[in-house]
């Protein structure tokens, strides 16, 4: 089971997390990503190139469970206006044994960070805004799993 | 030949894409870039270093040295920051 979604919606990550534990194996791991309160930063702005982001998340996730034998996997990625401390991204993983579940859950942050077309735009409490910039500390742990 | 601009690009663009048809010398991306930023200021300034600018043909994200030939569609961007 991969099931991928870009929506504007809030989600509940407890709740999405169900059908993987359903899945019969003994480890579910999941990431769960928060708009940071950050100084005067109100809510981040989510862009995405629509053509492009579920297939290249998919992508990823079909690597995740051929590399880590998944018995299922979850990619859930707002966009739209994100308020802070609401959720942004849930990835979860489910496996037969924690330490696939644990790294392919990594795998998929880390490298969803670099390889899949999302923009964030920090939104100012008096109304300016500013993109975010790419981290090298990102490009090196996306790097670290080829 | 379809271009696409996102984010930081399309903010200096002044618009999100635009249908252009490169001259025949222009075979890679890092040509339709250079071509592209003869177009006007805002794309000069759109494209100022764009080293630092990723690119996806068809969909792929690509290195600048790849083919154009047989591409419909080119996006040009900064560094994704999802997650």
């Amino acid at each position: 089971m991969i099931d991928i979604r870009i929506q504007p919606q809030r989600f509940d990550s407890g709740k999405e997390l169900v059908p993987l534990m359903e899945m019969e194996g003994g480890a579910v791991a999941s990431f769960t990503g928060i708009a940071r309160k950050d100084g005067d930063v109100a809510a981040i702005e989510l862009e995405h190139y629509p053509a492009m982001t579920e297939a290249s998340l998919r992508a990823l996730a079909q690597e995740a469970a051929r590399r880590w034998g998944l018995l299922g996997c979850i990619v859930i990625h707002r966009v739209g206006r994100i308020e802070v401390g609401e959720e942004i991204v849930l990835v979860g993983t489910a496996a037969a044994h924690r330490a696939e579940a644990f790294d392919a859950c990594q795998f998929l942050i880390d490298r969803l960070k670099t390889d899949v077309p999302f923009w964030k735009k920090e939104i100012f409490g008096d109304g300016s805004s500013a993109w975010v910039e790419a981290k090298a500390s990102d490009d090196a742990k996306a790097d670290s799993w080829s | 030949m379809q271009f696409l601009y996102f984010a930081s690009v399309r903010e200096a663009m002044g618009r999100d894409g635009e249908e252009l048809q490169p001259p025949e010398h222009v075979t890679t991306i890092a040509d339709a870039a250079n071509w592209l930023a003869g177009q006007s200021e805002a794309h000069a300034a759109a494209l100022e270093n764009h080293g630092k600018l990723r690119f996806a043909l068809d969909h792929v994200m690509t290195n600048k040295d790849a083919s154009i030939a047989n591409a419909c569609e080119l996006a040009i961007f900064p560094p994704v920051t999802g997650g």
